[in-house]
């Protein structure tokens, strides 16, 4: 998406949006800015405030303080205009088991008076369609399996022309063809110009379709921009594999990065006769050449390592490591189930 | 529920089939005119029915209306759509009121029907002491379910309001049915006759000023007054408590 329009034009601006539950903040001063025509991932761990901010951007629920503006439009002051250009899956499917697929949809069609009644059974069946549930259509939705009321769900949010859809997890319970298939509804919504909201946590499915990024952490939002932006701010790294480890640390240290040992190489490496120790692995963090270029430690890697050949330290690994989203997201939301809450 | 309403009269009339000829005084008012008069059937049906089977079943539509969409979680979606808040809330309450206009149209309709078939039909002789014919006895009967549809306005306002305050259907219904059976049981203590024209059920077996010549219709008006007065405050304690509601089902 590089159709991006002025850079002002917000689909989703939220300001010190607050939740208060009790005396617990669930939502705590988030600002969240969704560039228009964007495809957004919304990432943070589970409990971490995603689907509650996204009731309060849909008007579900009253925000404690802050406030949000959709699509240029108060929220919720000017719900009636907005809500019909907005199409949402919110905390999974909810439908009425004892109609059809069909029948749920034409019923919630028709609880928003502004859509015309006479082109509802071509939108029903269109939006069926496109979820590929034809075949289903008629079937009570009791019968439907979890990856089917998903996608009756992602029905329901395209039964009419949306300029905005929020989709809270729209992959789960899908298979992985379904999961497929959602991210490329996905792309062809954001090709017809559509600005695509994608809650999730699963970050391989986000680092895939998505342009910007944001991620929460225990209520607040911890840090949004493009995903290339997001994988900036974590910075690159360079790895030697050495078994001269001190050596290369004060090479390393000279040329002004600092070098952390990550334990010993069991892995014996290719052509080595001492197999048993093939060398100690040195991470140093490579500053981005964008913000060295204006500093003075400007290094090229293969500066480094022309650096460490030079003062006679046997390289026999060297790489240079970009952060993975799902690093960056860990760095900033806590490691395994110890997660902030 | 219709279905389950509309088996009473069948049974009442079935019953009274079978059995030889009930004593004069015993039973239900009218079940000993039932042999004779077919009609009777209707007016049997519909009073044995106010106490108990007719609130329960509007307790349970109008405790469903709105927390049963919240229980399916169907409301965050009709929200969205958006329905509007205010607009839900009145074709919720437009449903309940519709099943409390039907619930006793069924009973008296099928009761007159059942009634029909299994007795004789004739003139009725009224509570004042004038005879009418079958039809404009029909026509009685059907004032009676329209009274009783009246009725129970108030306490579909209760059941609406009750469903705004719960994400658990069955909460609403059965708290709603509990308020008719407490109202009833309050209306019956006479230490509490200051209170009596207050309650929202003092005036449903009141309905007997209908079958008199010419008809009385005080009672119709007071009832109509009680029941308005209660729509007007649980409508409004409805209305304020779901507009601010945060929905999270």
């Amino acid at each position: 998406m590089t159709a991006v329009g002025p850079a002002t034009e917000l689909s989703i601006e939220t300001s010190g949006l607050s939740k208060r539950f009790g005396h617990q903040l669930a939502v705590d001063g988030v600002d969240l800015a969704v560039p228009k025509g964007s495809v957004f991932g919304f990432l943070g761990p589970n409990g971490s405030g995603k689907t509650t901010t996204i009731r309060l951007m849909l008007g579900l629920a009253a925000a404690t303080s802050g406030s949000v503006r959709l699509l240029g439009q108060d929220m919720p002051g000017q719900l009636r205009e907005v809500l019909p250009r907005v199409g949402a899956l919110v905390e999974g499917p909810a439908f009425y088991p004892f109609l059809s697929g069909a029948a749920n949809l034409h019923r919630l069609d028709a609880a928003d008076p502004h859509v015309p009644a006479a082109t509802r059974a071509a939108r029903v069946h269109s939006a069926l369609e496109r979820v590929g549930l034809t075949h289903a259509a008629d079937k009570k939705v009791r019968a439907y399996s979890l990856g089917m009321k998903q996608r009756l769900g992602i029905a329901n949010a395209l039964l009419a022309p949306r300029e905005l859809l929020v989709l809270d997890e729209p992959t789960n319970g899908l298979d992985p063809q379904g999961t497929r298939e959602v991210r490329s509804l996905v792309r062809s919504l954001a090709a017809d110009g559509a600005t695509v909201f994608v809650s999730s946590h699963l970050l391989a499915e986000v680092e895939q379709i998505c342009t910007h990024a944001a991620i929460m952490s225990a209520g607040r939002l911890v840090a949004q921009g493009t995903l290339a932006e997001l994988r900036q701010a974590g910075q690159a790294r360079i790895r030697v594999l050495t078994p001269d480890a001190g050596a290369a640390a004060e090479v390393l240290a000279r040329l002004g990065l600092s070098a952390a040992a990550d334990g010993t190489a069991t892995t014996a490496v290719p052509g080595s006769t001492d197999s048993s120790n093939a060398g100690e692995v040195l991470y140093a963090p490579l500053p981005a050449a964008a913000t060295a270029a204006a500093g003075a430690g400007a290094v090229a890697p293969e500066a480094v390592v022309a650096a460490l050949v030079a003062a006679g330290v046997r390289v026999r690994g060297f790489a240079t490591e970009q952060v993975s989203l799902e690093e960056r997201f860990v760095a900033l939301t806590g490691e395994g189930f110890d997660v902030v809450q | 529920m219709l279905c389950a309403l509309a088996a009473i009269p069948i049974l009442i009339a079935v019953a009274v089939r079978l059995s030889s000829a009930v004593p004069a005084g015993r039973g239900p008012a009218f079940l000993d005119r039932i042999t004779q008069n077919g009609l009777f059937v209707g007016v049997t049906a519909l009073l044995v029915s106010v106490p108990l089977f007719l609130p329960l079943t509007v307790g349970v539509v109008a405790g469903d209306t709105v927390a049963g969409e919240a229980g399916l979680g169907t409301l965050r979606y009709l929200l969205v759509a958006p329905a509007g808040r205010v607009r839900l809330l009145l074709v919720k309450y437009a449903g309940a009121v519709a099943f409390a206009i039907t619930a006793p149209l069924v009973v008296a309709l099928v009761g007159a029907a059942i009634g029909a078939a299994l007795f004789p039909v004739g003139p009725v002789t009224l509570l004042s002491g004038d005879s009418i014919g079958a039809a404009e006895a029909l026509l009685r009967l059907l004032l009676i379910a329209a009274y009783l549809a009246v009725s129970l306005m108030g306490l579909s306002a209760i059941g609406l309001f009750m469903s705004t305050l719960t994400d658990v259907p069955v909460g609403a219904m059965a708290s709603t049915v509990v308020l008719s059976v407490v109202s009833q049981v309050l209306d019956a203590l006479p230490q509490l006759d200051w209170l009596h024209p207050w309650l929202f059920s003092h005036y449903w077996l009141d309905f007997a000023d209908l079958l008199r010549q010419p008809i009385a219709w005080d009672s119709f008006l007071t009832n109509l007054l009680l029941q308005g007065g209660y729509v007007a405050v649980f409508g409004a304690l409805a209305y304020g408590r779901f507009i601010t509601k945060d929905v999270l089902s």
